[in-house]
């Protein structure tokens, strides 16, 4: 006979109960933590923005008009930042994953690719200052800055590209071998297009982090304040996280609501690539054949 | 002639494992030539040996010879591509390609680099036919292949490689996910193939191998134990080992 509850089974239920509850609870801070943040900033950016504050210049040493050119200017960074650093990583990734042996060199460049993804992000400005403001004389520049950033962002997209080749299953190569195809073909008409979603997501991940970034593109791109809007990759630039650490801590008299209106328009931009890199993973998701 | 000439057959995997000893075995052509034996028995490296999909493999050593119409295979300078164009294969577990039905089957022919058309419908068609598929899917040729059951997936599977109208095919274990209905249609399709192709078969069953087999090779950690027409070596198998495992004394 099977009995229904004895004393410590209830006991037993009730710790559950209390486990799951606690648990809960702290998922839901960590929820609450992020709407917070993110609440702070709207509440306290949103009187400032503005057609004016989105398409505008700075006026009155930055405290009023304005922020225009840092929008463009990060737009033009990212923008740079993919052009060196997606075809680059892309294809290191690829042969990581489809050519590379499993011996000691490719060992090695793994090692590498993990220690260039702790690096702070302070040193590779750093760095880049050396090598392309000063040695390659590129000066202060987008050029500087793009190609600083880009070798930042190389580990995450090298990373989570070939995680996505990895994802896609060992069976379809065998297959496309069985029938015929060299590695390439099968590169080119399986393993790339099925991993496209997840290739997509890990280069808008990447860009989005070069975005929000300010120690790199401080010595290498950032300047204070151009009164017109850049004219070549060799001219430097405003940006987003750069004029917000500027305005916040170089200005007096900055108006709080400025402060947070930049705030919200570069997390606007973060989130925003958020959302696509979201979208497209759940699309794929969606779609799959396998 | 026969089809595949094997001669002093040794394949080694970089972990010491000996997997294929000293086998030598001759394969006729336009027959269901069956593979059998217990696990690790160095079938599925042999089979994957015929069509040189081996060399994806972890494999250290390979010594020997394997003529295919009396040319070497082994040679390193096979156009491998080319012959695995020449033998179909199919896989345990059904991997249908992340295409339409219609794709799974010009996959082959597009790699090839076939354009045209008319040659790739036909060649739709006739491999659909072949496998026994044609009347349950003609109306859905542009449909994900992944939507069809196991069984029809499978002989989709049967029906890519038949489309590259290959001279071989190999099948390692192919209804060893199917029900008794798809099993049957599989090995009733290839009861006709084998008048066009020769087939070479690892099958999931002794009683599979008895039903379909004109001859068995009974293979044993990885030597060539017995090799025999089918109906002898089902009924008097001349080693003792062999009988013990058809019997089921051990397996």
């Amino acid at each position: 006979m099977i009995t229904n509850s004895t004393p410590s089974s209830a006991k037993r239920n009730l710790i559950q109960r209390l486990g799951f509850g606690l648990i809960t609870l702290i998922a839901m801070l960590t929820v609450f933590l992020i709407l917070m943040v993110v609440g702070y900033i709207v509440v306290l950016g949103i009187p400032a923005i503005s057609i004016e504050f989105l398409t505008g210049f700075p006026s009155d040493g930055m405290r009023a008009g304005g922020i225009f050119p840092a929008i463009v200017g990060t737009i033009l960074l990212t923008l740079g930042t993919a052009l060196f650093a997606v075809p680059l990583g892309i294809s290191a990734a690829i042969y990581l994953s489809e050519y590379a042996p499993e011996n000691r060199w490719t060992r090695m460049i793994r090692v590498a690719i993990i220690n260039l993804a702790g690096i702070p992000s302070v040193v590779y400005g750093l760095f880049g200052l050396g090598l392309f403001v000063i040695f390659l004389r590129f000066g202060t520049s987008i050029l500087a800055g793009s190609l600083t950033l880009a070798i930042m962002t190389l580990p995450v997209i090298i990373t989570t590209t070939e995680e996505a080749l990895q994802a896609v299953p060992q069976s379809f190569r065998t297959v496309s071998v069985s029938l015929g195809a060299t590695r390439w073909q099968t590169i080119r008409r399986i393993v790339l297009p099925q991993s496209q979603p997840g290739i997509l997501t890990g280069v808008i991940l990447g860009l989005e982090r070069a975005a929000g970034e300010t120690a790199p593109i401080l010595f290498t791109a950032a300047a204070f304040f151009l009164p017109r809007l850049p004219h070549s990759p060799l001219d430097s630039t405003m940006a987003l996280p750069y004029h917000l650490f500027v305005i916040s801590t170089q200005v007096p008299g900055m108006p709080i609501h400025i402060q947070y209106g930049t705030a919200l328009v570069l997390l606007v931009f973060i989130l925003g690539m958020n959302l696509i890199a979201t979208v497209i993973r759940s699309r794929a998701r969606a779609r799959r054949q396998w | 002639m026969d089809k595949f000439v094997i001669e002093h057959l040794t394949v080694s995997y970089s972990d010491g494992t000996e997997s294929l000893k000293d086998i030598s075995l001759n394969i006729p052509p336009n027959a269901i030539n069956v593979l059998f034996g217990p696990a690790g028995g160095g079938k599925s490296t042999l089979l994957r040996v015929l069509n040189r999909l081996n060399d994806l493999a972890d494999v250290a050593f390979v010594s020997g010879r394997v003529l295919l119409d009396g040319i070497d295979i082994l040679d390193p300078k096979t156009d491998v591509i080319a012959l695995r164009r020449r033998i179909g294969m199919v896989f345990a577990r059904p991997v249908v390609l992340p295409f339409t039905i219609r794709g799974n089957l010009t996959y082959g022919l597009e790699l090839a680099g076939v354009r045209d058309k008319s040659r790739l419908t036909e060649a739709v068609e006739r491999s659909l036919i072949q496998a026994a598929l044609w009347d349950e899917v003609k109306d859905r040729l542009d449909e994900p292949a992944i939507a069809l059951s196991g069984g029809q997936q499978q002989r989709l599977c049967l029906a890519r490689s038949l489309a590259l109208e290959p001279d071989v095919i190999l099948l390692d274990e192919p209804t060893s996910g199917l029900d008794p209905i798809s099993t049957g249609k599989v090995e009733t399709s290839l009861q006709e193939l084998k008048q066009i192709y020769t087939i070479v078969l690892v099958p999931h069953s002794v009683q599979q191998a008895a039903r379909v087999a004109d001859n068995a090779a009974f293979f044993l950690q990885g030597e060539l134990v017995e090799f025999a027409p089918g109906k002898e070596i089902f009924t008097h198998p001349r080693d003792k080992r062999s009988e013990d495992y058809i019997v089921g004394r051990f397996g």
